[in-house]
Protein backbone atom coordinates (compact mmCIF):
# COMPACT_ATOMS: atom_id res chain seq x y z
CA UNK A 1 0.00 0.00 0.00
CA UNK A 2 1.41 3.38 -0.97
CA UNK A 3 1.86 5.82 1.84
CA UNK A 4 3.73 9.04 2.36
CA UNK A 5 7.18 8.49 3.84
CA UNK A 6 7.64 10.73 6.89
CA UNK A 7 10.37 13.33 6.81
CA UNK A 8 13.44 12.81 8.95
CA UNK A 9 12.22 15.44 11.39
CA UNK A 10 8.77 13.81 11.57
CA UNK A 11 10.39 10.46 12.21
CA UNK A 12 12.37 11.90 15.08
CA UNK A 13 9.60 13.99 16.56
CA UNK A 14 6.50 11.86 15.89
CA UNK A 15 7.34 8.28 16.69
CA UNK A 16 4.81 5.53 15.99
CA UNK A 17 3.59 4.67 19.48
CA UNK A 18 4.66 4.49 23.08
CA UNK A 19 5.26 8.20 22.82
CA UNK A 20 6.54 9.95 25.94
CA UNK A 21 5.26 13.51 25.67
CA UNK A 22 7.61 14.90 28.31
CA UNK A 23 10.73 13.85 26.44
CA UNK A 24 9.38 14.31 22.93
CA UNK A 25 10.55 10.88 21.76
CA UNK A 26 9.18 7.36 21.95
CA UNK A 27 9.85 5.29 25.05
CA UNK A 28 12.38 2.85 23.63
CA UNK A 29 14.58 5.65 22.35
CA UNK A 30 14.31 7.50 25.64
CA UNK A 31 15.26 4.31 27.48
CA UNK A 32 18.28 3.78 25.23
CA UNK A 33 19.50 7.33 25.80
CA UNK A 34 19.18 6.93 29.58
CA UNK A 35 21.14 3.68 29.29
CA UNK A 36 23.78 5.41 27.14
CA UNK A 37 24.03 8.09 29.84
CA UNK A 38 24.98 5.38 32.33
CA UNK A 39 27.43 3.98 29.79
CA UNK A 40 29.08 7.38 29.46
CA UNK A 41 29.67 7.36 33.21
CA UNK A 42 30.99 3.80 33.06
CA UNK A 43 33.56 4.56 30.39
CA UNK A 44 34.39 7.87 32.05
CA UNK A 45 35.32 5.97 35.20
CA UNK A 46 37.62 3.73 33.16
CA UNK A 47 39.17 6.58 31.18
CA UNK A 48 39.47 8.75 34.31
CA UNK A 49 41.25 5.97 36.20
CA UNK A 50 43.55 5.47 33.23
CA UNK A 51 44.46 9.16 33.07
CA UNK A 52 45.14 9.34 36.80
CA UNK A 53 47.30 6.21 36.79
CA UNK A 54 49.18 7.40 33.74
CA UNK A 55 49.85 10.83 35.22
CA UNK A 56 50.97 9.23 38.48
CA UNK A 57 53.24 6.64 36.84
CA UNK A 58 54.32 7.89 33.40
CA UNK A 59 57.30 5.54 33.42
CA UNK A 60 54.99 2.51 33.22
CA UNK A 61 53.84 3.44 29.71
CA UNK A 62 55.73 2.92 26.46
CA UNK A 63 55.71 5.44 23.57
CA UNK A 64 52.94 4.99 20.95
CA UNK A 65 53.65 2.11 18.60
CA UNK A 66 56.41 0.52 20.67
CA UNK A 67 54.25 -2.22 22.19
CA UNK A 68 50.83 -1.74 20.60
CA UNK A 69 50.23 -2.23 16.89
CA UNK A 70 49.00 1.22 15.83
CA UNK A 71 48.61 0.53 12.06
CA UNK A 72 46.52 -2.60 12.75
CA UNK A 73 44.35 -0.74 15.23
CA UNK A 74 43.98 2.19 12.84
CA UNK A 75 42.56 -0.27 10.31
CA UNK A 76 40.25 -1.58 13.02
CA UNK A 77 39.17 1.98 13.85
CA UNK A 78 38.41 2.48 10.18
CA UNK A 79 36.38 -0.75 10.22
CA UNK A 80 34.25 0.52 13.09
CA UNK A 81 33.67 3.83 11.31
CA UNK A 82 32.64 1.83 8.22
CA UNK A 83 30.19 -0.14 10.35
CA UNK A 84 28.69 3.10 11.65
CA UNK A 85 28.00 4.34 8.15
CA UNK A 86 26.48 0.99 7.10
CA UNK A 87 24.30 1.09 10.24
CA UNK A 88 23.04 4.58 9.52
CA UNK A 89 22.44 3.63 5.89
CA UNK A 90 20.32 0.71 7.13
CA UNK A 91 18.32 3.17 9.22
CA UNK A 92 17.95 5.57 6.29
CA UNK A 93 16.83 2.67 4.06
CA UNK A 94 13.99 1.62 6.35
CA UNK A 95 12.99 5.26 6.87
CA UNK A 96 12.43 5.28 3.13
CA UNK A 97 10.54 1.98 3.33
CA UNK A 98 13.38 0.10 1.60
CA UNK A 99 13.35 -3.27 3.38
CA UNK A 100 15.85 -4.83 0.95
CA UNK A 101 18.27 -1.97 1.64
CA UNK A 102 17.78 -2.41 5.38
CA UNK A 103 18.69 -6.10 5.17
CA UNK A 104 21.69 -5.45 2.95
CA UNK A 105 23.15 -2.71 5.17
CA UNK A 106 22.44 -4.63 8.36
CA UNK A 107 24.28 -7.69 7.06
CA UNK A 108 27.21 -5.45 6.14
CA UNK A 109 27.19 -3.96 9.64
CA UNK A 110 27.16 -7.38 11.31
CA UNK A 111 30.05 -8.61 9.14
CA UNK A 112 32.16 -5.49 9.70
CA UNK A 113 31.37 -5.46 13.44
CA UNK A 114 32.37 -9.11 13.75
CA UNK A 115 35.49 -8.25 11.77
CA UNK A 116 36.39 -5.62 14.37
CA UNK A 117 36.08 -8.19 17.16
CA UNK A 118 38.14 -10.67 15.12
CA UNK A 119 40.95 -8.15 14.60
CA UNK A 120 40.92 -7.33 18.32
CA UNK A 121 41.24 -11.03 19.20
CA UNK A 122 44.09 -11.32 16.67
CA UNK A 123 45.77 -8.29 18.30
CA UNK A 124 45.36 -9.79 21.79
CA UNK A 125 46.88 -13.11 20.71
CA UNK A 126 49.94 -11.38 19.28
CA UNK A 127 50.35 -9.10 22.28
CA UNK A 128 50.12 -12.02 24.71
CA UNK A 129 52.61 -14.02 22.63
CA UNK A 130 54.96 -11.03 22.84
CA UNK A 131 54.66 -11.05 26.64
CA UNK A 132 52.30 -8.08 26.97
CA UNK A 133 49.75 -9.56 29.38
CA UNK A 134 47.25 -8.00 31.84
CA UNK A 135 49.52 -8.84 34.77
CA UNK A 136 52.45 -7.06 33.10
CA UNK A 137 51.77 -3.92 35.15
CA UNK A 138 49.71 -0.76 34.97
CA UNK A 139 50.13 -0.48 31.21
CA UNK A 140 48.91 -4.01 30.55
CA UNK A 141 46.10 -4.03 33.09
CA UNK A 142 44.62 -0.69 32.00
CA UNK A 143 44.99 -1.57 28.31
CA UNK A 144 43.19 -4.90 28.61
CA UNK A 145 40.53 -3.50 30.94
CA UNK A 146 39.59 -0.62 28.65
CA UNK A 147 39.84 -2.37 25.30
CA UNK A 148 38.35 -5.56 26.79
CA UNK A 149 35.25 -3.81 28.09
CA UNK A 150 34.88 -2.02 24.78
CA UNK A 151 35.30 -5.29 22.88
CA UNK A 152 32.63 -6.82 25.09
CA UNK A 153 30.28 -3.96 24.18
CA UNK A 154 31.01 -4.47 20.47
CA UNK A 155 30.33 -8.20 20.83
CA UNK A 156 26.99 -7.48 22.53
CA UNK A 157 26.25 -5.00 19.74
CA UNK A 158 26.96 -7.60 17.05
CA UNK A 159 24.61 -10.06 18.79
CA UNK A 160 21.87 -7.40 19.00
CA UNK A 161 22.43 -6.51 15.34
CA UNK A 162 22.09 -10.18 14.37
CA UNK A 163 18.74 -10.23 16.17
CA UNK A 164 17.61 -7.04 14.38
CA UNK A 165 18.76 -8.51 11.05
CA UNK A 166 16.77 -11.68 11.74
CA UNK A 167 13.69 -9.57 12.47
CA UNK A 168 14.31 -7.56 9.31
CA UNK A 169 14.24 -10.78 7.30
CA UNK A 170 10.90 -11.55 8.96
CA UNK A 171 9.60 -8.22 7.68
CA UNK A 172 9.09 -6.75 11.15
CA UNK A 173 10.21 -3.25 10.20
CA UNK A 174 8.63 -0.64 7.97
CA UNK A 175 8.86 3.06 7.21
CA UNK A 176 6.17 3.63 9.83
CA UNK A 177 7.73 1.55 12.62
CA UNK A 178 11.44 0.83 12.80
CA UNK A 179 12.15 1.50 16.44
CA UNK A 180 14.30 -1.60 16.88
CA UNK A 181 16.65 -0.51 14.09
CA UNK A 182 17.02 2.99 15.50
CA UNK A 183 17.50 1.95 19.13
CA UNK A 184 20.14 -0.70 18.38
CA UNK A 185 21.71 1.76 15.93
CA UNK A 186 22.08 4.30 18.73
CA UNK A 187 23.92 1.72 20.83
CA UNK A 188 26.15 0.80 17.89
CA UNK A 189 27.11 4.40 17.14
CA UNK A 190 27.83 4.96 20.82
CA UNK A 191 30.24 2.01 20.78
CA UNK A 192 31.92 3.60 17.75
CA UNK A 193 32.07 6.95 19.53
CA UNK A 194 33.72 5.40 22.60
CA UNK A 195 36.31 3.68 20.42
CA UNK A 196 37.17 6.99 18.76
CA UNK A 197 38.12 8.32 22.20
CA UNK A 198 39.83 5.10 23.34
CA UNK A 199 41.91 4.83 20.17
CA UNK A 200 43.34 8.28 20.78
CA UNK A 201 43.92 7.87 24.51
CA UNK A 202 45.22 4.31 24.57
CA UNK A 203 47.07 4.01 21.26
CA UNK A 204 48.12 7.47 20.08
CA UNK A 205 48.97 9.41 23.24
CA UNK B 1 6.13 4.12 -2.92
CA UNK B 2 6.36 7.87 -2.67
CA UNK B 3 9.85 9.29 -2.58
CA UNK B 4 11.02 10.82 0.71
CA UNK B 5 10.29 14.53 1.03
CA UNK B 6 13.63 15.17 2.67
CA UNK B 7 17.26 14.58 1.92
CA UNK B 8 19.07 12.42 4.47
CA UNK B 9 22.21 13.93 5.92
CA UNK B 10 25.26 13.22 3.77
CA UNK B 11 26.20 10.06 5.72
CA UNK B 12 28.87 8.96 3.23
CA UNK B 13 30.43 12.42 3.17
CA UNK B 14 30.66 12.36 6.96
CA UNK B 15 32.20 8.89 6.76
CA UNK B 16 34.96 10.13 4.45
CA UNK B 17 35.53 13.11 6.73
CA UNK B 18 35.83 10.79 9.74
CA UNK B 19 38.31 8.68 7.78
CA UNK B 20 40.32 11.79 6.88
CA UNK B 21 40.38 12.90 10.52
CA UNK B 22 41.62 9.43 11.53
CA UNK B 23 44.46 9.69 9.00
CA UNK B 24 45.25 13.15 10.35
CA UNK B 25 45.39 11.72 13.87
CA UNK B 26 47.87 9.08 12.73
CA UNK B 27 50.01 11.74 11.09
CA UNK B 28 49.91 14.02 14.12
CA UNK B 29 50.61 11.27 16.69
CA UNK B 30 54.15 10.68 15.45
CA UNK B 31 55.20 14.28 14.87
CA UNK B 32 58.27 15.43 16.83
CA UNK B 33 56.27 18.12 18.62
CA UNK B 34 56.04 18.80 22.37
CA UNK B 35 54.02 16.08 24.09
CA UNK B 36 51.42 18.48 25.51
CA UNK B 37 50.74 20.00 22.07
CA UNK B 38 50.26 16.53 20.59
CA UNK B 39 47.93 15.49 23.41
CA UNK B 40 45.74 18.58 23.05
CA UNK B 41 45.65 18.27 19.26
CA UNK B 42 44.81 14.55 19.35
CA UNK B 43 42.07 15.04 21.95
CA UNK B 44 40.64 17.89 19.88
CA UNK B 45 40.52 15.65 16.78
CA UNK B 46 38.96 12.77 18.73
CA UNK B 47 36.28 15.02 20.23
CA UNK B 48 35.57 16.45 16.78
CA UNK B 49 35.00 12.94 15.41
CA UNK B 50 32.86 11.95 18.40
CA UNK B 51 30.68 15.05 18.00
CA UNK B 52 30.17 14.30 14.30
CA UNK B 53 29.05 10.76 15.14
CA UNK B 54 26.68 11.99 17.85
CA UNK B 55 25.18 14.80 15.75
CA UNK B 56 24.71 13.01 12.45
CA UNK B 57 24.84 9.23 12.96
CA UNK B 58 23.00 9.34 16.30
CA UNK B 59 20.81 12.15 14.92
CA UNK B 60 21.16 14.39 17.95
CA UNK B 61 21.05 17.33 15.57
CA UNK B 62 17.47 16.43 14.71
CA UNK B 63 16.25 15.50 18.19
CA UNK B 64 14.20 17.66 20.55
CA UNK B 65 16.23 19.88 22.86
CA UNK B 66 15.15 17.89 25.90
CA UNK B 67 16.69 14.71 24.50
CA UNK B 68 19.89 16.57 23.61
CA UNK B 69 20.02 17.77 27.19
CA UNK B 70 19.61 14.19 28.40
CA UNK B 71 22.43 13.08 26.10
CA UNK B 72 24.91 15.71 27.32
CA UNK B 73 23.81 15.61 30.99
CA UNK B 74 26.43 12.99 32.01
CA UNK B 75 29.30 14.96 30.45
CA UNK B 76 29.67 17.60 33.24
CA UNK B 77 29.50 14.77 35.77
CA UNK B 78 32.18 12.93 33.81
CA UNK B 79 34.43 16.00 33.83
CA UNK B 80 33.83 16.50 37.58
CA UNK B 81 34.73 12.85 38.21
CA UNK B 82 38.02 13.04 36.31
CA UNK B 83 39.02 16.48 37.63
CA UNK B 84 38.12 15.65 41.24
CA UNK B 85 40.08 12.40 41.29
CA UNK B 86 43.03 14.00 39.49
CA UNK B 87 43.11 16.73 42.16
CA UNK B 88 43.05 14.01 44.78
CA UNK B 89 46.13 12.47 43.22
CA UNK B 90 47.97 15.81 43.08
CA UNK B 91 47.38 16.36 46.80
Amino acid sequence: MAHATPTLEENMMDPPRGYEEGAGVYNEKLGMWVFLGSEIMFFTALIGSYIILRVAHPEAWKPPGEVLNVPLTAINTFLLICSSVTMVKAFAAIQDGNLAGLKRWLIATVIIGAGFVGVQVFEYIHLVNDGFVPSEGLYGSTFYTMTGFHGFHVTVGVICLMYVTWRAFQGKYSAADHRGVEVVGLYWHFVDLVWIILFTIVYLI
Amino acid sequence: MEKPKHAHPNYVGIFFFLGALTLLELGVAFLPWPKMVLILLLIFLAVWKAVLVALYYMHLRYEPNRLRLLAVAPLPLAVILVVAVTREFRW
